[in-house]
């Protein structure tokens, strides 16, 4: 099985010595994944992936409207029923105009956006121009296509501004790709789709924007118990993307629901 | 006829307890000192803690033979960054190291659950706790292995600090002093051991600070 690993290569030199220098090995070489030695590579993958736990369950969305692309996510990560963090960073800042999200595994998400935004780096130093949201998921579906069945777990949008103005694709580690105007991945998927779907216009602000894509995210972590935490919205313009805001969702919940203070019946008065 | 399924596993779990705690200018890492297997323990003295740099320190719980075999490949990985770039690594930089070291056997994983303590490039405390393929974030206090589930609530009770995800951005260190960080510390890893089998016997405290590190051993329950 040839598996692609072109994701490691290093345009670095070769230092000195050549083939034989048991100090550079898996330096100066291109690195390779190292795959278990066993006839049953599916089982074993199913056994570790229950041992490994990887993070999951999550919300997060994203879609265009006038103004650009808006970018939000909440932060819970659980293993199992366990909650491993409540501050991850879902929005991965691929460079300062492109957006991946994180969905599936985390460890998956954050290495290959990592490798993303290297070579998106490289494709600049080559062409002299930036590459384009099309280009940019189109490599990492590539990517993770050539994984295709060895268990990676990747549910990402890649959000951007290029030449041709606001782009956004949902790429997951089947190596699927598809444009869009909305998205909305992970378990709180339902909840958010539905507050977003129905409080979508094209022509919204930037304010009004970021208040549906952040009452969406609260949405979804009221009612889905694997998401939760801080609630970051992201806005990309023409300009590159700037973080809107980033809030608690439980002091959310009292900002949109605020606790009527109960009328007091009796009135304690002094000892006279 | 039903397949014959494997019945030896490449992987064991050793147990034991890690903890980090970051502070505004020290960072206390602590690990105990049991290695078990199965219902048996194997050593009362061994050290799950473990110096890469000056600045950064490894602890980690799970399979300690592939805990071993990590950290000899990050100590050669530090030797060759020492010899390219004449300057010790930076925790920040180890930190993601160490991230994509896990990462390339992530169809092979190495059964380690890791947390990260140092120092970082302004002098702060920092700790980065990882899941054993390499997903990695910066928090101010972490715990990970057998008695992470008793632990964590506890300092989040104690240590909560706002989230780093929070605008604007606030600091996620923890405000308590050194002495009192290494305090909780005893006080966390004494409860874990009453009610963990797989925590107990000794507890490592590694203290780094600007200046250097200082390590402590308390004994904590052997039964």
């Amino acid at each position: 099985m040839k598996l692609d690993t072109s994701g490691f290569e290093t345009s670095m030199p070769v230092i000195g010595f050549g083939s034989n220098s048991e100090m550079l090995d898996g330096v100066s070489s291109v690195p390779s994944f190292d795959l278990p030695r066993t006839t049953d590579f599916d089982g074993f993958q199913k056994k570790s992936v229950e041992m490994v736990k990887p993070a999951k369950g999550t919300t997060t969305l994203a879609f265009i409207f006038k103004e650009g692309v808006m970018v939000a996510a909440d932060s819970r990560a659980s293993m199992g029923g366990y909650i491993s963090s409540q501050s991850v960073k879902k929005i991965i800042e691929i460079n300062p105009y492109m957006l991946g999200t994180m969905a599936g595994g985390a460890a998956d998400c954050q290495f290959w956006h990592r490798n993303l935004g290297i070579k998106c780096r490289l494709h600049e130093l080559a062409n002299k121009r930036r590459i384009s949201v099309s280009g940019a998921s189109k490599l990492l579906a590539n990517m993770l296509y050539s994984y295709r069945g060895m268990g990676l777990s990747v549910g990402t949008m890649i959000a951007g501004w290029d030449e041709t103005g606001p782009g956004l694709y949902y790429v997951d580690n089947e190596g699927g790709r598809l444009k869009g105007d909305r998205f909305s991945v992970g378990s709180g998927s339902p909840y958010a789709y539905g507050v977003l779907d129905s409080g979508y216009k094209f022509d919204m602000s930037i304010e009004e924007a970021s208040e549906l894509a952040r009452r969406s995210i609260y949405h979804a972590t009221f009612r889905d118990g694997a998401s939760g935490g801080v609630a970051s919205v992201y806005h990309v313009g023409p300009q590159g993307w700037t973080k809107l805001s980033g809030d608690d969702v439980g002091e959310l919940h009292y900002h949109y629901y605020p606790v009527a203070p109960a009328t007091a019946e009796h009135v304690m008065e002094e000892a006279a | 006829m039903t397949k014959q399924h494997a019945n030896w596993s490449p992987y064991d779990n050793n147990g034991g307890t890690c903890v980090a705690i970051a502070g505004s200018d020290y960072c206390v890492i602590a690990a105990d000192t049991r290695m078990s297997t199965g219902y048996s323990i194997l050593s009362r003295d061994y050290s799950k803690i473990h110096k890469l740099a000056d600045k950064a320190v490894l602890s980690s719980s799970g399979f300690q033979a592939d805990v071993k075999a990590l950290q000899k490949v990050l100590k050669s990985r530090h030797l060759i960054y020492q010899h390219q770039h004449n300057k010790q690594m930076s925790c920040p930089a180890m930190a993601q190291l160490l991230s994509n070291t896990l990462y390339f056997k992530r169809f092979f994983p190495y059964y380690a659950f890791n947390v990260l303590g140092g120092l970082d490039e302004e002098g702060k405390g920092c700790v980065f706790t990882y899941d054993a393929v390499g997903s990695y974030e910066r928090v101010g206090y972490g715990a990970q292995g057998s008695g992470s589930t008793l632990i964590m609530p506890f300092l989040d009770n104690q240590l909560k600090s706002p989230s780093p995800l929070l605008l604007p951005k606030q600091d996620s260190n923890t405000p308590l002093s050194e002495a009192e960080a290494v305090d909780l510390v005893k006080t966390v890893f004494a409860s874990a051991t009453e009610r963990d089998i797989y925590t107990g016997d000794k507890l490592e405290i590694m203290i780094l600070k600007a200046d250097g590190i200082k390590t402590e051993l308390m004994d904590l329950r052997k039964d």
